[in-house]
């Protein structure tokens, strides 16, 4: 149907969700459902003693508790696994359930399972586990140092791998030439991700089929079951069916291997009964994996034009106490690689250490690496506008991949496809109204440097998603393929149903999707079905995220639609009498080039090709056609954010006044739904900026484990974002899409940051690490 | 999330409820639910009976008493801040609970629950002391009142007996002349105030008459400023600051967003700003 991809049709999701009737995990119920409690640690780092469960055993109401013995008993491998390696890599055991040591709040050392949740909790506080507590380490740069607890006896001196990328005589040699250098000391805050629905599990084994099924919150059923058969369950993949239902949320919090989903299966296998398990929100902050945690050196040089000649970086990255299922690649091959930026930068050396903590394990957080990354870049742009003298537009702009230089090969392994930076840094200049704001602002410098400050502040950051081309992923770790499959099936009557293997926790793939078929087979959007995230239903697929769904979940469903038009035109051309090449297929009808009144309609040609009673002899029944798409490249969004912010200095109190963002998405198949992405990312990537922090004390203890203490932003923190696009298509795939779920994450951090560092340049700030709490800011302030 | 075990009981009376109390060892009372349930639900508080009071009609409403204002423990935070009758005489009252929580915290939490919890971030604390209020009790011994000064004893602790029950607080009408405002600077992340500064001016034939400050969150009870000086003075911003800047903490409260440091800091510069405004509405 012309006209449908582009347009902003409502999300065919939402009646449901909103109203209340969406099925997530937990609101379903099957008959003799049982339910688990799980005990966890609440020390950082203890030897277990022993572990005495007769007292929950005896509570009324409880079926079974369960411990490290009864995985051992069960004969299942009982690991979560880890799912990228590197050289070198240290991958020390992590056992689903912790048999003789726990390494963070939250390990998991029994099970309770019971017949209302009620009880099973009451139950769990009965389990009495003897902890001798040992000493922890939390911070990542304190686990690194002499004599610091171990987390893992297998990784000395806490480190897990030691990872580079670039080269570093080459940018050694352009500090040694440099006509200014900028360095900058920085954390990147510790994140909780979130996700509004808790993680869930709903385990059913029958053993009458000996198959199980686990109804759970995940983003990536596929990979779930793959890994369940692999490290922890042990069940073949034919015996062991994952659905996700509605799913609230993940942010990347809901693709990785857990413990808990694999022990409620346990729990299920042996007691022969569906189990559901249900995090509190507690439990949630405390073994979700946690996003970001770097502590990271970092520098550029440029010569005496402004030009950068040099980047080095070197990065502390917590990995928490076990790896988590992407953990090595978040804060390595999708960090170093995107320390180009939007800039020809001609040396480039990146260092990561990956550090064991007693922490929640630290994974894919929206973004993952790549909001670390463009922090780096663009903070240390922003101090080399000041350096150079050049101001933070003019150092940008001079030092922009060109326009007619793309393809870019960058110096840190990827290779930019297309970009345009330019014109997206001058739409948000022209909406922000730059130079009436600089006149603002030095009025109110000029005013003896007022109580109430403004900075400006600029992010133009480039990110690489629609996770990948599968050869170059697993070349550099991955132990999955990244690409992404669709089953297009065109019913006898013409309606379609789209099998993807990409599974929507909240983004709109229903809707989205639906356009896609719309619009190249040219039906209406109310006639396609879009089925996601159940292992028996859709063929093998790698899931949501990465903004990988549209460029690559988006671009499989086109190349099944084009499959199927092709097989329908020799339908049609057999029906019409007429050559196949002759035919076109226009509107949803296959029409004869050059006469008109010579066509069929989808419908009539679909069902003629079930009859298969006048078809070709050469055809097979049928029209349907799968696609297993692997794209060439990564796709690389780009753009130039601008944030204008209020700083009361007595206090230290931020206030946003402006927020423009101008963003390089490529081609948009919904723009409501990509600028909800956006400002979902921008809420998350200021939340970042302004209040979100994970704080564990000395002794490994979350201090920010409740909503009370972990700050998320909230609707009165935020302001109406001022959005726009350029459009430069990605030149690789079918729908010349690139990714929008993770943009706003990325860049926005830094731009505010920027912004509060610009208001406060006559106080001489130049750094506060985030968030910029009020306290931390005030002291800047006063800082001698 | 799920609380331990617990009995319910509703009471239809002040009687009964006090009946319950007595006949239930460490029974809670339950106004709105919005501090006892989340402390319920992380099992901080596990108690064998939640006794419900929440419809009891005779303590909730707002009315005119002795040449003040009544408010009843069971009135809302909402209805609270949408009382014409406190617009009229005591409208800082009505300021610090339209800053509660968000509409539905307003529409649940009660002026006696809030007050009997005693939250140091509390935003009602402040202004009760600063306004002489009043809080009354009854046991089934009797009723007695306490100025709200007494009230709060320290974190989470009042003057409520295990046998008593918060019936009302009486605010002192707002003399002619007067200006009171509530500055709150909130947590991000509870909504709580990490500084709550309550303040009020009153000013006669051009000079200022009276004067008072409270500051709640930096201490464990509001912390009243003895703000004299300004009795007499031109209320100039200059005599505000220094007034405000004899806000003195001992022992401040401080947690991983503000420490005590920067709340007595805060505290001063909220105070100043309450004060400014206070005078502004004389
Ligand atoms: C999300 C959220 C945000 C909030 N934000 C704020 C805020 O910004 N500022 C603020 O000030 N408060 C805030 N609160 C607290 C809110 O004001 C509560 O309503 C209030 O603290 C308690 O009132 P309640 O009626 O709910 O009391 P309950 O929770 O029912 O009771 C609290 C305590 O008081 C006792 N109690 C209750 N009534 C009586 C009585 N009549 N006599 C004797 N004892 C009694 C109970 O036994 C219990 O110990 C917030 C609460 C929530 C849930």
């Amino acid at each position: 149907m012309a006209g449908v991809l582009g347009t902003s049709i409502k999300r065919r999701e939402d009646p449901a969700l909103i109203t209340g009737r969406g099925k997530y995990t937990d609101d379903l119920l099957v008959e003799g459902m049982a339910h688990a409690a799980i005990v966890r640690s609440p020390y950082a780092h203890a030897r277990i003693r022993g572990i005495d469960t007769s007292a929950a055993k005896t509570y009324p109401g409880v079926v079974a508790v369960l411990t490290a013995r009864d995985v051992a008993a069960a004969g299942i491998p009982g690991m979560v696994p880890v799912g990228w390696l590197l050289p070198d890599l240290k991958t020390p055991a992590h056992p689903m359930i912790a048999a003789d040591t726990v390494r963070h709040v939250g390990d998991a050392v029994a099970v309770v399972v019971a017949e209302d949740r009620y009880v099973a909790r009451d139950a769990a506080e009965r389990v009495a586990v003897d902890y001798e507590p040992l000493d922890a380490v939390a911070d990542v740069v304190a686990a690194l140092e002499d004599g610091a607890p171990t987390v893992h006896d297998d990784a000395p001196g806490n480190v897990a791998f030691d990872w580079e990328i670039g080269e570093k005589d080459p940018v050694d040699a352009a500090f040694a030439q440099a006509a200014h250098t900028v360095e900058l000391d920085l954390r990147n805050n510790r994140l909780i991700p979130h996700a509004i629905e808790p993680r869930a599990a709903l385990a059913s084994y029958d053993s009458s089929t000996g198959v199980m099924t686990i109804h759970m919150t995940s983003q990536n059923p596929h990979v779930h079951r793959l890994l369940m058969t692999l490290a922890s369950l042990g069940m073949p993949e034919h015996k062991v069916r994952i659905v996700a239902p509605e799913v609230g949320g993940g942010f990347g919090s809901k693709i990785h291997h857990y413990a808990d989903e694999a022990i409620v299966g346990l729990c299920s296998l042996k007691l022969d009964r569906p189990v559901k398990w249900t995090a509190t929100r507690t439990e949630t902050n405390l073994t979700d994996a946690h996003g970001r945690d770097h502590s990271t050196h970092c520098a550029m040089a440029f010569d005496g034009d402004g030009r950068i000649t040099g980047l080095r970086v070197d990065t502390k990255a917590a990995m928490g106490a076990y790896l988590s299922t992407f953990a090595p690649a978040v804060p390595t091959y999708l960090y170093g690689t995107l320390m180009s930026g939007q800039y020809d930068i001609p040396a480039i050396h990146c260092h990561v250490t990956g550090v064991f903590t007693h922490t929640a394990p630290v994974d894919a957080y929206r973004g993952a690496g790549r909001p670390e990354a463009t922090f780096v870049v663009e903070r240390l742009m922003h101090l080399a506008g000041e350096a150079t003298g050049l101001g933070p537009i003019e150092v940008r702009k001079r030092n922009f991949v060109p326009a007619d230089a793309f393809p870019y090969q960058t110096q840190v392994a990827l290779a930019y496809d297309s970009g345009n930076y330019g014109p997206a840094m001058d739409r948000a200049l022209e909406m922000i109204g730059y130079d009436d704001l600089c006149r603002e602002q030095a009025s109110r410098r000029g005013n003896g440097n007022g109580r109430r400050q403004m900075g400006i502040g600029f992010s133009s950051y480039i990110e690489a998603c629609g996770l990948a081309p599968s050869a170059v992923v697993g070349s550099l770790g991955a132990q999955a393929g990244q690409w992404e499959s669709a089953d297009v099936r065109v019913h006898p009557t013409g309606s379609v149903t789209v099998y993807t293997g990409s599974s929507s926790h909240g983004q709109g793939h229903e809707t989205t999707f639906s356009q896609i078929v719309a619009d190249r087979l040219g039906v209406a959007p109310e006639a396609v079905e879009v089925i996601h995230g159940d292992t028996d239903l859709v063929q093998f697929g790698m899931g949501t995220y990465g903004s990988r769904s549209a460029a690559v979940g988006g671009s499989a469903i086109a190349g099944s639609v084009d499959k199927i038009i092709e097989k329908g035109k020799k339908i049609a051309a057999h029906l019409l009498e007429a050559a196949a090449e002759d035919l076109e297929y226009e509107d949803g009808s296959f029409r004869v080039a050059g006469s008109p009144d010579r066509a069929l309609g989808l419908g009539d040609v679909a069902l003629q090709a079930y009859l298969a009673h006048n078809y070709p002899d050469d055809l097979e029944p049928g029209l349907s056609a799968t696609t297993f798409y692997d794209p060439a490249n990564f796709t690389y969004p780009f753009g130039t954010h601008v944030c204008v912010v209020e700083v009361d200095t007595e206090t230290g109190s931020i206030e946003l006044l402006r927020y423009t963002a101008v963003d390089d998405v490529g081609n948009v198949i919904n723009p409501m739904i990509v600028d909800g992405q956006l400002h979902g990312g921008l809420a998350q990537g200021i939340g970042q900026a302004l209040w979100e922090n994970a704080v564990y004390d000395d002794s490994g203890q979350l201090v920010s484990g409740s909503l009370m203490d972990y700050a998320l932003p909230k609707i009165h923190n935020l302001i109406q974002f001022e959005l726009d696009r350029t459009t430069t298509p990605c030149p690789h795939n079918p729908l010349g899409v690139k990714g929008v779920g993770e943009a706003g994450a990325i860049a926005s951090p830094p731009a505010v940051v920027n912004a509060v560092v610009d208001a406060l340049k006559p106080f001489g700030v130049t750094h506060i690490d985030m968030p910029l709490t009020p306290e931390k800011v005030w002291r800047a302030v006063n800082a001698d | 999330m799920y609380p331990a075990q617990f009995d319910y009981r509703r009471a239809g009376s002040v009687d009964e409820a006090l009946g319950l109390l007595q006949e239930h060892e460490d029974a809670k009372l339950m106004a709105g639910g919005h501090s006892l349930i989340p402390m319920m639900k992380l099992r901080l508080a596990q108690p064998p009976v939640v006794i419900d009071i929440g419809r009891l009609d005779e303590l909730k409403g707002i009315s005119e008493a002795g040449g003040g204002v009544r408010v009843g423990a069971l009135t809302t935070h909402a209805d609270i801040a949408a009382s014409d009758i406190l617009a009229a005489s005591c409208p800082v009252l009505a300021e610090a609970a339209g800053h509660i929580g968000d509409a539905q915290v307003r529409n649940r939490g009660t002026i006696g629950g809030n007050i009997a919890h005693a939250d140091p971030g509390s935003d009602l604390p402040p202004v009760l002391v600063l306004l002489g209020a009043s809080v009354h009790l009854q046991s089934p011994s009797g009723a007695r009142s306490v100025a709200a000064a007494d009230f709060f004893q320290d974190l989470l602790m009042t003057d409520v007996g295990e046998d008593e029950i918060l019936t009302h607080v009486d605010v002192p009408a707002q003399s002619a002349g007067a200006g009171a405002a509530y500055l709150k600077f909130e947590h991000p992340a509870s909504g709580y105030a990490v500084v709550g500064a309550a303040a009020s001016v009153t000013v006669q034939h051009g000079r200022c008459t009276a004067a008072g400050l409270v500051i709640g969150g930096v201490g464990a009870v509001p912390t009243a400023v003895d703000v004299s000086s300004l009795v007499g003075a031109d209320l100039s911003d200059d005599a505000i600051a220094t007034a405000a800047s004899g806000l003195d903490t001992e022992d401040p409260l401080g947690d991983i967003f503000a420490s005590g440091d920067y709340r007595v800091h805060v505290g001063k510069v909220y105070g100043k700003r309450a004060l400014a405004a206070a005078r502004d509405r004389a």
